[in-house]
């Protein structure tokens, strides 16, 4: 087993008693080769963080521990090695990287200063030597002006450049095994691309294994070499990258693969021309402001939406595409007015309900409603679920009888048990509360839904029955539905037309179809080419 | 109701702060049939210890029963602490709602507000206040509740502030939900929770603060209360011990089980926690 950098072998990871499951993972065994990326992929609650927490001995001991089991690292077992022997082995032997790189480093140290610390702990070096190699670091990671960067702290970085310099703190001591927990999910699509990129080079050149977890079967399609899928905490599936991802054996990785969005966009559906709600040089900024006394200095003035202008046709769904900051979900609350634009106007068929008062406003209401993006905070906690869809027709107007009665049909259209009526939203699953979400939207019969990143708080075989559910009440109810996501391939499986912003900015709009297959704007060109698993797609497609 | 009791009678120490709550009250409900007539009535003994000339917990220095005086200061104690919370939670939530919700310039001149009442010391802002208005029942829970609302104002305001921006509310307005519902109805019960452990913590403290205000003989001369028996007895704590501990003892029980009370509450009122079994 000496070729081998880690064994794992029958590993059992226990949880708290009174937990869902007695064990967090179970009889895990999986090996890493140098060089080698082993992708460990699965949804929520599979077990997938805590694997890589065992292997750095970093398990919130005494209630979650291993029971069972060994972690072979370089022939040396891991679950009975001593403390200060782990933490000799972290950060020199084995370094992990983590989901959000604002968080993982300490706020109140200057990047040089954290890079330095791993050097103080490990090896014995001058701190001119210290700095210099620090600086060499953050140049190896491709950060512009390292020189300026040791001595900047995390929130001087953007959430790209954070992960930059997390990964340089990795690899300072040039680890055997490099663990990569979801490291690129806080992150923009083409950011991303790009720290997929940096890990893959600095892989090459540091020989090291990589364990790499996530959710995400475009970014394992992209850099796998192979795939250990889990379930419930178990393995069900392990293979090369060709195997799992093209010719998947376990019915569970059949239904995972099976509900990632292909990238290919489904055929274009008939459109009607009737346009049923149109933006004109919509305009919100923020900030500006100035405090009573005006002392202090002003806040800062960002220009969330310039002069967006679109248009809404009846029975399509207007994707808007873009990556955080660009403006999309302010631009969806303007809309929907929730926020009161600065200028242009908002037309829902022929009546502009820009500037309509509150009481003015109730009867447009409800013809556009809106789907949230946390199904956590979307839903009140204190009311319950009947009460919740049924509020909407009774502000309306509407008797309590026929709302009641409406929202107990509304249950069963979105799928959930009659008996949800009377509990609490806490009672209720990310998915599930989704759809009670979707309920209170259509409680008031909406021609029109405004959905802000429905699904991407969820797991993809969630998110595929969401997206399902979406699209069959698109048909039944007529809606015409605009669908904001950050996420290309939900955008190709459910927009008819795609409106891709940048800065606030619309920056093309067009069919589907079109812009996938030829985008125009340099930015869409660099955002499709950004997206994970494309040649996967291609393959699949094939 | 019979589920939110077992989930209170899950916590042993709130059951017990009840119980003790109970027997206060209680106390306070017989104090006319067990002692009848005016607790300030003296007799003829004097500084006598407990348990002799029939006076259970002894008398104080004009022979006043110290038994008779803390059953019928309960009602005192209680009454105090129960109006001048209730008045203080009612202001605080209104300014803390309003302040929260609109923000800006609304949010400016009520916190603004609530500063000048919190930058002077409650309890010597209290003494002032009943100074001014001269010593009576309600010029002392005046003062309490002045000194009070401030606390319930800024906790009310930071949870409204978390809250309006959820999705929740933001879901509410597209339903076309008014302001009040919305405050009422949505945001109001989300922040029960804390208003309700706040609000026992302040009877406690306002149970303190009128202790404090009698010991200082800024209490009503009228009523009798525990601060007036501890004022009492102060300079002879060292030759009749009784007269100043039990009022002491009796305010510390129930301030104690006030906040046990309190703490059940919270844990009982909350169904995040309720998961917890």
């Amino acid at each position: 087993m000496t070729d081998k950098l880690l064994t794992i072998s029958n590993l059992d990871i226990a949880l708290p008693e009174g937990s869902e499951r007695r064990l967090a993972v179970e009889n895990l065994s999986i090996d890493l080769s140098p060089g080698e990326t082993l992708c460990i992929v699965g949804e929520s609650g599979s077990g997938k963080s805590l694997t890589a927490r065992a292997l750095m001995g970093l398990l919130p001991a005494p209630h979650v521990r291993a029971t069972k089991g060994k972690v072979l690292f370089c022939g040396e077992d891991l679950t009975q090695a001593s403390e200060p022997r782990m933490r000799q082995i972290r950060g020199s032997e084995i370094s992990m990287i983590f989901q959000e790189p604002m968080t993982a480093l300490n706020p109140v140290m200057t990047i040089g200063g954290q890079i330095d610390e791993v050097f103080r702990f490990h090896a014995d070096m001058p701190p001119r030597e210290r700095r210099k190699r620090a600086i060499q670091l953050l140049e190896d990671v491709h950060l512009p002006d390292p020189k300026q960067i040791v001595a900047a702290y995390p929130h001087e970085l953007s959430g790209g450049q954070r992960q930059r310099a997390m990964i340089a703190m990795a690899l300072a001591l040039e680890p055997k095994i490099l663990i990569a927990d979801e490291p690129t999910t806080a992150l923009d699509v083409t950011t991303q691309a790009q720290i997929l990129k940096l890990i893959n080079e600095m892989q090459d050149v540091h020989k090291s294994g990589v364990l790499f977890i996530t959710h995400d079967f475009g970014v394992v399609a992209d850099i796998a070499d192979r795939v250990v899928v889990m379930q419930y905490g178990k393995v069900v599936e392990t293979g090369t990258v060709d195997k799992v991802l093209n010719a998947p054996e376990h019915s569970y990785t059949q239904a995972l693969i099976a509900s990632v969005p292909s990238l290919i966009p489904r055929a274009p559906r008939p459109r009607s021309e009737h346009i049923v709600l149109s933006g004109k040089d919509v305009q919100k900024s923020f900030g500006g402001g100035k405090s009573l006394f005006g002392f202090g200095k002003p806040n800062r003035h960002v220009r969330a939406v310039k002069d967006v202008t679109l248009d809404l046709r009846r029975g399509e769904t207007l994707g808007v595409v873009g990556e955080s900051g660009s403006g999309k979900s302010t631009l969806a609350r303007c809309i929907i007015r929730l926020m009161d634009s600065d200028s242009g106007s908002i037309l829902l068929d022929d009546v502009d309900i820009t500037s309509l008062g509150r009481s003015e406003m109730r009867p447009f209401r409800k013809r556009i409603q809106m789907v949230f993006q946390d199904p956590f905070a979307s839903l009140n906690p204190r009311i319950k679920v009947g009460q919740i869809i049924s509020q909407g027709p009774m502000i309306q107007g509407e008797a309590r009888e026929s709302a009641e009665a409406r929202a107990r049909e509304l249950l069963e259209i979105v799928g959930l048990d009659e008996r949800a009526f009377n509990r609490y939203p806490h009672e209720f699953s990310g998915g599930q509360r989704q759809r009670i979400g979707i309920a209170r939207a259509l409680a008031l019969d909406p021609e029109i839904l405004v959905a802000d990143e429905p699904v991407s708080a969820l797991d993809v075989s969630i998110q595929a029955q969401i997206l399902e559910l979406l699209d069959e009440i698109r048909e039944k109810m007529n809606l015409s539905m605009m669908f904001i996501t950050h996420d290309l391939r939900v955008a190709a499986q459910v927009c008819d037309r795609l409106a891709v912003m940048r800065y606030g900015e619309i920056v093309e709009t067009g069919a589907t179809g079109d812009i996938f297959n030829n985008p125009q704007h340099s930015y869409t060109q660099e955002l499709l080419a950004a997206v994970p698993g494309q040649n996967w797609d291609r393959k699949l497609a094939t | 109701m019979a589920d939110f009791w077992k989930r209170f009678s899950r916590n042993h120490q709130a059951v017990l702060g009840l119980l003790i709550l109970c027997c206060v009250i209680f106390l306070a409900a017989i104090a006319n049939i067990i002692y009848p007539g005016d607790p300030f009535l003296y007799s003829k003994f004097p500084l006598s210890p407990p348990g002799e000339n029939g006076f259970l917990l002894g008398s104080d220095s004009i022979g006043r029963d110290v038994a008779s005086g803390i059953a019928h200061g309960a009602k005192t104690s209680l009454l105090i602490g129960l109006i001048a919370t209730l008045a203080a939670v009612f202001i605080g939530v209104i300014f803390g709602a309003f302040a929260g919700y609109y923000g800006g310039i609304v949010d400016d001149i009520l916190m603004r507000v609530t500063e000048v009442f919190q930058t002077i010391p409650s309890f010597i802002f209290a003494i002032l206040l009943v100074a001014i208005m001269k010593p009576s029942i309600e010029s002392v829970v005046i003062a309490i509740t002045v000194v009070s609302w401030p606390a319930v104002a800024r906790l009310v305001r930071g949870e409204f502030l978390a809250l309006k921006n959820r999705e929740f509310v933001q879901a509410c307005h597209t339903l076309g939900m008014g302001d009040v519902r919305i405050m009422l109805a949505e945001i109001l019960p989300n922040c029960l929770s804390p208003i309700i452990v706040i609000g026992s913590l302040m009877v406690a403290t306002a149970i303190l603060i009128e202790s404090g205000l009698a010991f200082l003989g800024l209490g009503d001369p009228n009523v009798m209360s525990w601060g007036f028996i501890i004022s009492d007895g102060r300079s002879m704590l060292r030759v009749a011990w009784w007269i100043c501990t039990f009022p002491g003892i009796a305010i510390l029980i129930t301030v104690l089980a006030i906040n046990l009370v309190g703490e059940g509450l919270n844990d009982a009122l909350n169904p995040r926690l309720r998961e917890r079994k």
